[in-house]
C-alpha cells in the first residue's frame, strides 16, 4: 500500500472514480503504438498537443483530408472509452501513444489484452486500461457498433464495468497499489521519493557483496 | 533449495522492496537514454526540482532522429535538432555521459551499451525503447520503459514493475547454410503471433542458441518485444566471456575474474519452473520474411501467403487490412515480387557481423539498378571496423553506399524514409503500416534475404545465390 507519508508535489493528476461514457469502436487486433502515434511526429519535447496526431495516416489520407470511414471521423461515435481489439498497444514503448489517447479526450481504453509497456504507461498517464474477456469484448464491439448511443460505467473502486441502462457487468483485474494511485491522483515518482532511505539502504547492501 | 530460473536469480537480487499486492520496486544498474524519450523526463525533474540520484549509471546517445549523412553539418530539420540538442543540454546539467552525435563513440543506443562494456551479466538494464530487450544476450534483465518510468529511473534509479511470468523457449540442431540468427527469432514470432508472450520474459535457451555468436544473441533478444514478451535473456556461457574479454574497459579491469567467477553462476537450476515451455528445431528454419504489417505475419521465403480459409473468422479483418496495405493477395507465392528498396541496419542488425554477411554475399555482384539501398552502421565503431576491414571499399564496388551510424530508416524519424507503395526488404524489427515512411511497404528479413534481394531486385532465397 503507498506510503502514507508519500510527498504530493506539483502536477496534480486527474484522480479516477467513476466513469460514465458511449465508447468509440474500433474492431481491430494489435494495434501498434506506430499507429497510435506515427514515429514522425515524436519530435516534440513536451508531452501537450499529441491528440491532433492520434492515429494520423487511419483518421487523414495523404493529403491530409478527414478519411471518412475512419471511427473517429464519423460523428455517431464519440465518448471517453475506446474500445479496441485484442493486444492493443502493442510495439514501441512511447509513451507518447498514451500521452495522444489522453490528449485527445480518452480516460479509459477497453480491450481483451493489452501490450506490457503500453499498460504500464496508461496506468502511469491516468489512463484506465480494462481487460475484459474476449467473448465479452466481441459482444461489446457489436453493441456499441449498432447503437452508438450506449452508455458504459467504468467503477474502478468496485472494479466493475458495466453496459447501461442494465446491460451485462464484468469484472476487471487491476493491482491494487495502482489503483490507489488512480483514485487518490498520486504516482510512482511521489511514492519511490518517499523510500528514498530504502534505495540506498539497497546501494549500500549491494557494495558489501550481501 | 528452491530451484530459480536465470530471471529469477536476476530479478529477486534486485528488488529493494515489495509492495503487498503490488508491483516490486525494482534497482536499475544501468539505464540508457536517447533524444526521443526523455525530454519529458528531465523536464519531470525540473518541475519537480529534483536532481538525478546516479548519474554514472545512465548513459546518453542521439540515434533515433539524426541523418546518416553529413553528420558534422547541422541537423537541418529544427525539431529533431532541438530534440538533440535539450539532450545535450540535460546531460550536461545533470552530469550525465553523452556520446553525442561525432563522438567516437556514438551510436544507436542498443548497439553501443554492449560494444563499449557498459552492459554486463546479472544486471538489471533499462531503456525508453522498446529494443533494450537486446541487452539480454548478455544474461541481464533489460526491458524497454515508458518516459514516467525514465523519470523515476533518474530519480531514484529504481522503478516499480510487477515481475512477468516465465517462459522458456528452447531451439534444437543446426540451422542450415543461408539461414541465420534473424531467420530463427522471425520463425518464432509467426509461430507464436505478435502478442503471444504478452506478460512473459523469455529465457531462449538450447543447442542452437549456444552455438550463436554475441551478434547473432543480440538479434534473436532484440525482437523478442515482436511477440509481446517483456524481454528475453540468454545465460551467459564462453561465447559471452571471451566478448567481454576483449573489450577494454572490461577485459582489463583487476577484478574481471573475480567477475567471471560471478557470471559463471548466471543460469537456471537444474528443475527450475518455467509458466510456459516451447521447443522448435533449427534444422527446420528456412529464410523468412514478412508479408504482413506485424512481425509476427512471417512466412519461409519460398513459401505462399496464407489463403483466407486458413485464417480464423475473427483474425480476418485484420488480415485483410494488413495485406491490402501492403498490396498482395491471400495465397500468393512473393518469391520474384519486386523490390524497391533495401535496409540493412538497425539494433536489430547493424552489427558488424551482419555488415560482414551482406558485403560477402555482394561482393563480387551489383546492385541490381531497380533498387536503392540504404547501408548504416550501428555505430561509429562498427562504421570504422567496416573501413578497417575493407567491407566499405566491397559494398562501394558492388554499388553501395556505407551511411553513418543512427536508427535511420528502421523507424524513419529521420530522411531515410522508404516512399508511399514503395516494397522494402529490411533487416530491421518491425513492418508496422508507415514504419518506414507513411505508405511504406516493408519486409522483415534477415541479413542474407536483404542482400539477395539487393542484387537481384526481386525477393529471392538467397539460399539459391550461396557461394560454396
Amino acid at each position: 500500500m503507498i506510503n502514507k507519508t508519500a510527498i504530493q508535489i506539483d502536477m496534480p493528476k486527474t484522480k479516477f472514480d467513476i466513469l460514465e461514457s458511449t465508447c468509440v469502436p474500433l474492431p481491430l487486433e494489435n494495434v501498434d503504438t506506430d499507429q497510435i502515434i506515427p514515429a514522425r511526429f515524436l519530435s516534440a519535447t513536451t508531452r501537450d498537443g499529441f491528440g491532433e496526431n492520434l492515429f494520423r495516416d487511419w483518421r487523414y489520407d495523404k493529403s491530409g483530408n478527414k478519411n471518412k470511414e475512419f471511427v473517429l471521423n464519423n460523428p455517431k461515435y464519440t465518448g471517453q472509452v475506446l474500445v479496441a481489439g485484442k493486444n492493443f498497444g502493442s510495439g514501441s514503448s512511447r509513451e507518447h501513444a498514451v500521452w495522444a489517447i489522453a490528449d485527445y479526450g480518452f480516460r479509459a481504453v477497453v480491450s481483451s489484452f493489452f501490450a506490457d509497456i503500453f499498460r504500464n504507461n496508461s496506468l502511469n498517464n491516468g489512463l484506465l486500461p480494462v481487460v475484459v474477456r474476449e467473448d465479452f469484448l466481441k459482444d461489446l464491439l457489436e453493441k456499441i457498433t449498432k447503437k452508438p448511443e450506449t452508455m458504459v460505467r467504468i467503477d474502478l473502486d468496485q472494479q466493475l464495468f458495466s453496459v447501461l441502462p442494465a446491460g451485462e457487468s464484468v469484472n476487471f483485474e487491476i493491482n491494487p497499489y495502482k489503483k490507489e494511485c488512480l483514485m487518490k491522483g498520486l504516482d510512482d515518482i511521489d511514492y519511490l521519493l518517499s523510500i528514498r532511505n530504502m534505495i540506498t539502504a539497497y546501494e549500500f547492501r549491494k557494495t558489501l557483496g550481501k | 533449495m528452491q530451484t530459480k530460473t536465470l530471471f529469477d536469480k536476476i530479478w529477486d537480487s534486485h528488488v529493494v522492496h515489495s509492495i503487498e499486492g503490488g508491483p516490486d520496486v525494482l534497482y536499475i544498474d544501468q539505464h540508457y537514454i536517447h533524444e526521443v524519450t526523455s525530454p519529458q523526463a528531465f523536464a519531470g525533474l525540473k518541475a519537480r526540482g529534483i536532481p538525478v540520484l546516479r548519474p554514472g549509471q545512465t548513459l546518453a546517445t542521439a540515434d533515433h532522429n539524426i541523418p546518416t549523412k553529413d553528420q558534422d553539418q547541422p541537423i537541418k530539420d529544427e525539431l529533431s535538432r532541438n530534440q538533440v540538442d535539450k539532450l545535450d543540454e540535460n546531460c550536461r546539467e545533470y552530469g550525465i555521459s553523452y556520446y553525442g552525435l561525432n563522438h567516437p563513440q556514438n551510436g544507436i543506443v542498443h548497439v553501443i551499451g554492449p560494444e563499449q562494456g557498459f552492459t554486463l551479466p546479472g544486471m538489471t538494464i533499462v531503456c525508453g525503447d522498446s529494443h533494450t530487450s537486446t541487452h539480454g544476450a548478455f544474461g541481464s534483465v533489460a526491458f524497454g520503459i515508458g518516459t514516467s518510468e525514465v523519470e523515476m529511473v533518474l530519480a531514484t534509479q529504481c522503478i516499480l514493475q510487477p515481475k512477468p511470468k516465465k517462459m522458456r523457449i528452447t531451439v534444437n540442431g543446426n540451422l542450415q547454410k543461408g539461414v541465420t540468427s534473424k531467420d530463427i527469432i522471425l520463425y518464432i514470432i509467426s509461430q507464436i503471433s505478435t502478442g503471444g508472450a504478452t506478460g512473459y520474459f523469455v529465457e531462449y535457451a538450447g543447442s542452437a542458441i549456444e552455438a550463436l555468436s554475441m551478434e547473432g544473441r543480440m538479434t534473436i533478444c532484440n525482437m523478442s518485444i515482436e511477440m509481446g514478451a517483456r524481454g528475453g535473456l540468454i545465460a551467459p556461457d564462453e561465447i559471452t566471456f571471451k566478448y567481454l574479454k576483449l573489450i577494454p574497459t572490461v577485459g582489463n579491469k583487476p577484478d574481471f575474474y573475480l567477475q567471471l567467477k560471478k557470471w559463471n553462476l548466471l543460469k537456471s537450476d537444474p528443475g527450475a519452473d518455467f509458466d510456459r515451455e516451447l521447443t522448435f528445431y533449427a534444422g527446420k528454419i528456412r529464410p523468412m520474411i514478412t508479408y504482413g504489417t506485424n512481425p509476427g505475419m512471417g512466412i519461409a521465403v519460398d513459401d505462399s501467403i496464407p489463403a483466407l480459409d486458413d485464417i480464423s473468422e475473427d483474425r480476418s479483418a485484420s488480415f485483410i487490412k494488413s495485406l491490402d496495405y501492403m498490396g498482395f493477395i491471400p495465397g500468393m507465392k512473393i518469391l520474384g515480387h519486386p523490390v524497391d528498396y533495401v535496409f540493412l541496419g538497425s539494433c536489430t542488425n547493424g552489427r558488424i557481423e551482419d555488415l560482414r554477411a551482406f558485403t560477402e554475399f555482394v561482393k563480387g555482384r551489383k546492385k541490381a539498378l531497380n533498387v536503392t539501398a540504404l547501408i548504416v552502421p550501428g555505430s561509429k565503431k562498427v562504421e570504422q571496423q567496416a573501413i578497417k576491414e575493407g567491407l566499405a571499399k566491397i559494398l562501394k564496388k558492388a554499388g553501395f553506399e556505407l551511411r553513418q551510424p543512427g536508427c535511420s530508416s528502421c523507424l524513419a524519424m529521420n530522411e531515410d524514409k522508404v516512399p508511399a507503395g514503395k516494397y522494402a526488404v529490411s533487416t530491421s524489427n518491425r513492418n508496422f503500416e508507415g514504419r518506414q515512411g507513411p505508405g511504406a511497404r516493408t519486409m522483415l528479413a534477415s541479413p542474407l534475404t536483404a542482400a539477395a534481394a539487393a542484387i537481384t531486385g526481386k525477393i529471392t532465397d538467397p539460399r539459391d545465390l550461396l557461394n560454396d
